[in-house]
């Protein structure tokens, strides 16, 4: 982490509204240089409406968009790269041909020989671009993002729709640009993603912010407890005596508690059988559904 | 420079690549010049066409196989024998007649009229090139092939790339409205003129069609025509983001300016709103200077009025054209 934390981008107050809906409603962030900022948040909560709007893709109805304390310009254009949720790409184009097509929209390039190796791109190059699969398409689209040696990156929802093989490898890809130094903004639906790859999180729902710091701080900040769950059958009779709050269902006890050591201590007391035992943190799932009283993928 | 130059290069493949595009940009109107060729290659009638002033009678006019046509307008009708639309104008009033020197029918015709004996008559010659309907038609058959080229063509492209997104993520990119936009013009304006080029030899070498006036002025002529129609295909393309309605707007305006821009027929002899709605669309000018040039030999004053009409035309949609443009 820097040692000076210094601002790369200020957002305050961000608004906008469509005919009938607030999509973003007063959004402020500060995102340090260098981080990875993950904006969580179910489908429709505003984060691609969000990311647009810092992108300079999408007006804001209202709001302040600082980058490196000026509002986003030509400067801006030429040092972000960005990759849509649904970015179309140029029909009748190879993949090395549109790899050159964005390179020379940008003053400045990376070598493409080192972008090819590093998204992997070395064995479809010459294919067209409609022909791609999931994977190669969404490797191809981060090599477009990065193709200006970006100071900070946008994904908007990179690895929906790929299959955990290739998120697994999207996810080293992305950790692999984070160490150069460079910002990324990311949103996701998968809490599973932003524990992964995230120094900084922000949940959105129905166009707000709900929550936000390190995931760690988060689950600290909200949960002290720890699930403690058990099949019925391993007690036998009524379960007394357990100073901690019940939870029953589906042939399954949850006991929630934040002293593990005394709960499992009166368990035995009572006899219980505890070889089907499980002890749980909280994460980041069991957070958005407290935060908002409901699932994240419902 | 660069930017432009990229986007440029990238159409350019796309457009080689896109093959109904190629076919619709291309192989459309080379079949339409043969299509042309077949038409009017089949030879004209055996019948021998003479023009007639005044009721006096002369045995020459009850010679058989001869068309005699009653002319009032003796300077029109000597035109007409200019213009290898007549063979012979006779007068006998005046005992004069009027052939071509670079009429083979004049020639033939003025042997029968000699040989059919009667009082002497006077011989006056004219000279001129034959102008055939196919040469009128010619100036309006390029007009027309460019003006669908460049509203389909830029529209098509444009709305596309906006329904898919391409251009949505280009706006991410420092590439500027202004530089997208003439890349596209650029790229279409070659591929117009590469066409055109290629049409006109083509018809020329079937047809051996008429080209009085300067090459270099009639290539003028079209550059300001195909860019006068592509700043209008912008224009159609600045906002619309669905390519069924573009294709409907298209139409609408490419079908009117075809018929009402005297492509293939003359609007001499039309009501006046109508000639003065076709002053409004950019194609009526370029057929006209274009016919001007190919047809009456006309220098560059003769066409200044069309020239400026175009150039104004082509600033006035490019500077609507990108007000309006829109990424989105």
């Amino acid at each position: 982490m820097n040692s000076i934390p210094n601002t790369i981008l200020e957002i305050r107050n961000l608004f906008k509204e469509y005919p009938g809906v607030k999509a973003v409603n007063g959004v402020s962030l500060k995102i340090e240089r260098g981080l990875c900022f993950g904006l969580l948040g179910p489908n429709g909560a505003g984060k691609t409406t969000t990311i647009e709007m810092i992108e300079g893709i999408t007006d804001p109805t209202s709001g302040e968009i600082l980058y490196k304390g000026e509002p986003q310009g030509d400067r801006f254009k030429v040092e972000c790269g960005i990759q849509f949720q649904h970015t179309a790409l140029p029909e009748y184009l190879t993949v090395i041909e549109t790899l050159k097509l964005f390179q020379g929209l940008y003053p400045k390039s990376a070598p493409l020989e080192g972008l090819i190796d590093t998204c992997n791109l070395g064995e479809f190059l010459s294919r067209d671009t409609q022909q791609l699969s999931g994977g190669q398409r969404q490797r191809l689209l981060l090599a477009i993002a990065l193709v200006n040696e970006p100071e900070i990156v946008f994904l908007d929802e990179p690895t929906t729709g790929l299959d955990p093989q290739a998120r697994r490898n999207f996810w080293e890809l992305i950790r692999s640009i984070q160490a150069r130094g460079t910002t990324i903004i990311l949103s996701t639906h998968y809490m599973e993603e932003a524990a992964e790859l995230c120094d900084e999180i922000a949940i959105m729902d129905r166009g707000e912010i709900i929550a936000q710091g390190s995931p760690e701080d988060l689950l600290h900040q909200h949960f002290s407890e720890r699930f403690i769950r058990l099949p019925e059958h391993a007690v036998k009779g009524e379960l007394k005596g357990i100073s901690q709050p019940i939870h029953q269902s589906d042939g399954w006890i949850d006991i929630t508690t934040t002293d593990v050591n005394s709960t499992i201590t009166e368990l035995l007391e009572q006899g219980v059988e505890l070889s089907q035992l499980q002890v749980r943190q909280c994460n980041l799932e069991d957070l958005f559904l407290q935060l908002t009283g409901k699932e994240l993928r419902a | 420079m660069k930017r432009f130059l990229t986007v440029l290069h990238a159409r350019n493949i796309e457009f080689v690549r896109d093959r109904s595009a190629l076919a619709w940009g291309i192989i459309f109107p080379l079949m339409l010049m043969l299509g042309f060729a077949l038409i009017f290659d089949s030879g004209d009638q055996d019948l021998y066409k003479v023009g007639v002033i005044s009721e006096t009678g002369h045995p020459f006019l009850e010679s058989r196989y001869i068309q005699f046509i009653p002319f009032n307008d003796q300077s029109a009708a000597i035109t007409k024998v200019e213009r290898h639309q007549i063979d012979l104008l006779i007068n006998p009033e005046q005992q004069r007649y009027w052939i071509n020197t670079t009429s083979p029918k004049g020639y033939v015709v003025e042997k029968i009229l000699i040989a059919s004996g009667g009082p002497t008559l006077q011989q006056a010659l004219v000279t001129g090139k034959e102008i055939r309907y196919i040469d009128w038609l010619i100036p309006g058959v390029l007009g027309m092939n460019m003006m669908f080229s460049a509203l389909f063509g830029i529209g098509f492209v444009i709305v596309r790339y906006r329904k898919n997104g391409v251009l949505k993520r280009l706006k991410g990119t420092p590439l500027s409205t202004t530089e997208f936009l003439l890349a596209q013009i650029v790229s279409r304006l070659f591929l117009i003129m590469a066409v055109s080029i290629l049409v006109f030899i083509g018809c020329d070498l079937i047809l051996d069609f008429a080209m009085f006036g300067s090459y270099w002025l009639l290539f003028l002529v079209l550059i300001l025509g195909a860019l006068s129609l592509i700043s209008l295909g912008l224009l159609v393309a600045a906002r619309l983001k669905s390519d069924e309605v573009a294709s409907g707007v298209a139409n609408a305006i490419s079908i009117p300016m075809m018929l009402l821009s005297g492509v293939w027929f003359s609007l001499e002899g039309a009501p006046e709103w109508i000639a003065t709605f076709a002053k409004l669309l950019p194609l009526t000018h370029v057929v006209d200077a274009a016919r001007a040039i190919m047809l009456d030999g006309a220098g560059v004053m003769e066409i200044s009025l069309q020239l400026t009409t175009l150039l104004l035309m082509t600033l006035l949609f490019l500077f609507i054209g990108v007000k309006l443009f829109r990424w989105d």
